[in-house]
């Protein structure tokens, strides 16, 4: 008899757990009753990847419910984040969202930005440094912009794919050093690290990206980086200055990360979710992580989170418009 | 010597040893699973190697990804499913070799030379790593070029008798790779405004589609037709490859050498090593002829080289913290997260983790003996089972594998669609394997010419103005003089039509 009722047990579970997702989730009692997907839209083993990977991890122990990190990816990110946004919007899918969402409407790619989302936790900001070759000729950041000025096309910079983060973030500072970002030209690349071993191998002369996807090469000294686009110093590098005290322009940017939902999330999940992350973002194990690879840590609650959205969402439109490569 | 034996007394923990039996199991299992890959082996583990001490942590990846490798072979060589892209490239002949009723002999030079290949790549790494990452670090996109159009010219090779058609397939595979957003310019093509297109056509759906989607559709086409049951075992599966040893000690030696130089460059590895050395094989082999109707030669060269590119690609991973494939971009992360910073001082500041890693690769690929005996041993009755119930067995288990690469039903579509190009292709002639080496090397063709032109404004002269750039393009030019050369003789003495670079 007994077995038979853990029989039913189990294949109700299961049958939930298989996803009868049209449900409402109070019907099922207290939230979360059943495992959590958080998608994330970038490949496995990226760095956003494992610092999903870790909250998940966090979030399980804290809920009591499994969370199961998804690899949603493809098309630079816009396959992932449409997923998250088009989820029912029940507490069982949340995402990983990244500093892209303020970038791909602006291209066309897709009709989503910040607003199509219920912002929960902001984890992580990345500023980028500008890195040179180790027996790069400038010895400093104003030495290399006043060869820019000299010999406009002559240097070519790398880190990401065209239209990505640090291409906006070079283009970005070039505009308010009152530079014409084609000056530097763009060479697209599958990310910051072969960026930065083609900044080894002489392919390139700059590369803009963060200071963690730098720090190999900077450790083992074939290249060296002559400033950041931060409001402060890294404390992991403080020899490396700052744009606005060697330049005096007040041009910073950063890649981040957070958790975000469906549009239209009930309070009672929103409430579980957001202390749930807090939490995780104060514990040891999360911040160990992020200090051994060097992320940034910033909290943001769901109310900074989306005004963080929204400035990040304006300055990108004003660079990607000078760069020509926002539609309409 | 004082730090060998630490290495060995961290390794000979019970603890460590248990994790490496169950990464090795895993390995396989992953492996095995068609459309699951190596790389999702590595990724899978990464969550349970954050609660490990370092040595376990490298220990369970360093054996999953080389054991996940080799076993990429086992579908291969009894389905006719490549169960990693490494093993693509030789995938039809393993598959030949078992119709006529020798897949123990391919599977078991699958798991002796992809050993042999594993710890050529370790010596070299714990030899020279310092020196060879030195060099594959002044790789740029113009070495780069040269290096992706010796890899297409391999598909000539691979098509033996039709190269025309072999140049059609290829060209097929280079069209698909251009679907999507993921190009130099950022800019989505042949996408028709859907979110899904904009990810591209992934590899690995696209893969298992013309290989096993075809067969299923054979199947059905063909009823009657039925694979010769496994050949009556005689004595052991490894006194065969003492004789292949003996007999090939060349291939073996050359395969190991090229993929792990292939794997030590930070934008090439396993997959792209197994294409150019079964190329490389077929072109020095003293029976060409034979290759593509159940020769072993190509296996084992091929076979040696992509789990020696796996082990070549952590040079430059740990001594630059630069990947050397998609195994290693992981690892770095897990290396960082163990206080293990890559770097030219990694071996002075973690010598016992480095030497415990050493001495990991080589029980990793000593062990994938008898794992892989008895892997084979297990899925050998496979092919026991009728055609009738198993073909929709592995069409149960491709969509679960081309599902699981991008979690979505999208991949399950592509991978039917190109099940059914596949059948309709073989029909009339045309090889699939082109196809798959197409749509590996497009993406890389691509980038590496468009960022080479915009680093020399234009001008075509900076593909010959690096030293290493310089010779490859010569060599690569000199190749496909040769074999237009070669076409055209054979043309004017009235034989075959010309094959043509």
């Amino acid at each position: 008899m007994m077995k038979r009722r853990t029989f039913l047990a189990t294949a109700a579970a299961a049958s939930a757990a298989a996803g009868l997702g049209t449900l409402p989730a109070r019907a099922q009692g207290k939230y979360p009753s059943r495992p959590i997907q958080l998608v994330v839209p970038w490949g496995a083993g990226g760095g956003t990847d494992q610092t999903a990977r870790i909250i998940g991890t966090l979030l399980e122990k804290d809920l009591g419910q499994p969370v199961n990190v998804v690899n949603r990816t493809g098309g630079n990110g816009v396959v992932g984040h449409s997923a998250i946004s088009t989820a029912a919007p029940d507490g069982y899918t949340i995402g990983m969202i990244t500093v892209e969402i303020g970038m791909m409407h602006w291209q066309g790619l897709t009709k989503l930005d910040g607003t199509s989302y219920t912002p929960l936790a902001l984890l992580n900001s990345d500023p980028p440094g500008v890195q040179v070759k180790a027996d790069s000729p400038f010895k400093d950041v104003k030495e290399l912009v006043a060869h820019i000025k000299a010999n406009p096309g002559k240097l070519k910079a790398s880190g990401t794919g065209q239209g990505g983060i640090w291409h906006v973030a070079l283009a970005g500072w070039l505009e308010a050093m009152g530079i014409k970002p084609e000056s530097v030209p763009w060479v697209p690349s599958n990310g910051a690290a072969p960026a930065m071993q083609d900044l080894a191998a002489g392919g390139v002369d700059i590369v803009t990206c963060s200071v963690p996807e730098a720090r190999a090469m900077l450790d083992a000294k074939k290249a060296r980086s002559l400033a950041i686009m931060a409001p402060q110093r890294n404390p992991a590098f403080p020899d490396v200055p700052t744009l606005k005290e060697t330049l005096g322009t007040d041009w910073t940017l950063a890649a981040w990360r957070g958790i975000a939902a469906p549009k239209g999330l009930p309070k009672e999940a929103v409430d579980a979710l957001v202390p749930a992350l807090k939490k995780a973002w104060d514990s040891a194990a999360f911040k160990d992580f992020m200090n051994q690879r060097g992320f940034g840590m910033v909290w943001g609650d769901p109310g900074q989170f989306a005004k963080h959205m929204a400035e990040d969402d304006a300055k990108m439109g004003k660079v990607m418009k000078a760069l020509g490569i926002a539609k309409g | 010597m004082e730090s060998i034996l630490k290495a060995l007394a961290l390794i000979a923990d019970p603890y460590v040893l248990a994790v490496i039996a169950f990464s090795a199991a895993f390995g396989l299992f992953v492996g095995a699973m068609p459309g699951l890959t190596a790389t999702m082996a590595t990724a899978l583990l990464v969550p349970i190697t954050f609660f490990m001490p370092p040595v376990p942590a490298l220990a369970a990846i360093v054996t999953a990804s080389a054991m996940a490798i080799f076993a990429g072979d086992i579908p291969g060589a009894l389905l006719r499913i490549p169960g990693t892209p490494a093993s693509a490239a030789y995938t039809d002949e393993a598959y030949a070799m078992t119709r006529k009723g020798k897949a123990e002999l391919a599977l078991g030079a699958g798991v002796v030379f992809s050993a042999i290949g594993g710890i050529f790549g370790t010596i070299v790494l714990v030899a020279a790593a310092p020196l060879l990452a030195e060099v594959a670090i002044r790789f740029s996109s113009f070495e780069y070029f040269w290096l992706v159009c010796l890899g297409l010219t391999c598909a000539v090779f691979i098509a033996q008798s039709a190269p025309v058609k072999g140049m059609i397939a290829l060209f097929l595979g280079l069209f698909v790779a251009t679907i999507g957003l993921e190009n130099p310019a950022g800019l989505p093509r042949f996408t028709f405004g859907t979110t899904d297109l904009m990810g591209g056509i992934e590899m690995i759906p696209a893969m298992v589609g013309m290989f096993a989607i075809a067969e299923v559709l054979r199947a059905m086409a063909r009823t009657q037709a039925h694979l010769p049951p496994p050949q009556p075992v005689t004595g052991s599966i490894f006194r065969g490859q003492w004789g292949l040893l003996r007999r090939y000690p060349k291939q073996a030696l050359r395969g190991s050498a090229i993929g792990t130089a292939i794997g030590a460059l930070p934008g090439a590895g396993a997959d792209i090593a197994s294409w150019i050395t079964y190329a490389t094989s077929k072109r020095f082999s003293k029976e060409p002829e034979k290759f593509g109707t159940g020769h072993v030669e190509g296996i084992v060269e091929s076979g040696a080289a992509n789990n020696a590119a796996v082990s070549g690609a952590w040079i430059p991973a740990l001594v630059f913290g630069i990947p050397g494939d998609s195994i290693t971009a992981i690892v770095i992360g897990v290396l960082y997260l163990k206080n293990v910073i890559p770097g030219p001082l990694v071996f002075e500041k973690s010598p016992d983790i480095v030497t415990a890693l050493f001495v990991i690769f080589f029980l990793a690929n000593l062990i994938m003996i008898p794992f892989g005996w008895a892997a084979i041993k297990t899925f050998k009755h496979i092919l026991r089972i009728p055609r009738e119930m198993l073909m929709p067995i592995v069409l149960m288990f491709c969509i679960v594998g081309a599902f699981a690469i991008t979690n979505s039903p999208f991949a399950v579509g592509v991978m039917l669609v190109f099940g059914l190009l596949g059948f309709l292709m073989e029909e009339n002639g045309f090889p699939v394997a082109p196809v798959i080496l197409g749509i590996v090397l497009g993406p890389m063709l691509e980038q590496s010419f468009v960022t080479s032109m915009i680093k020399s404004d234009g001008s075509f002269l900076a593909f010959f103005a690096r030293p290493i750039a310089g010779a490859l393009g010569a060599a690569t030019i000199l190749v496909w003089v040769a074999m237009a050369w070669r076409g055209f003789r054979r043309f004017r003495m009235g034989g075959a039509p010309a094959v043509s670079g």
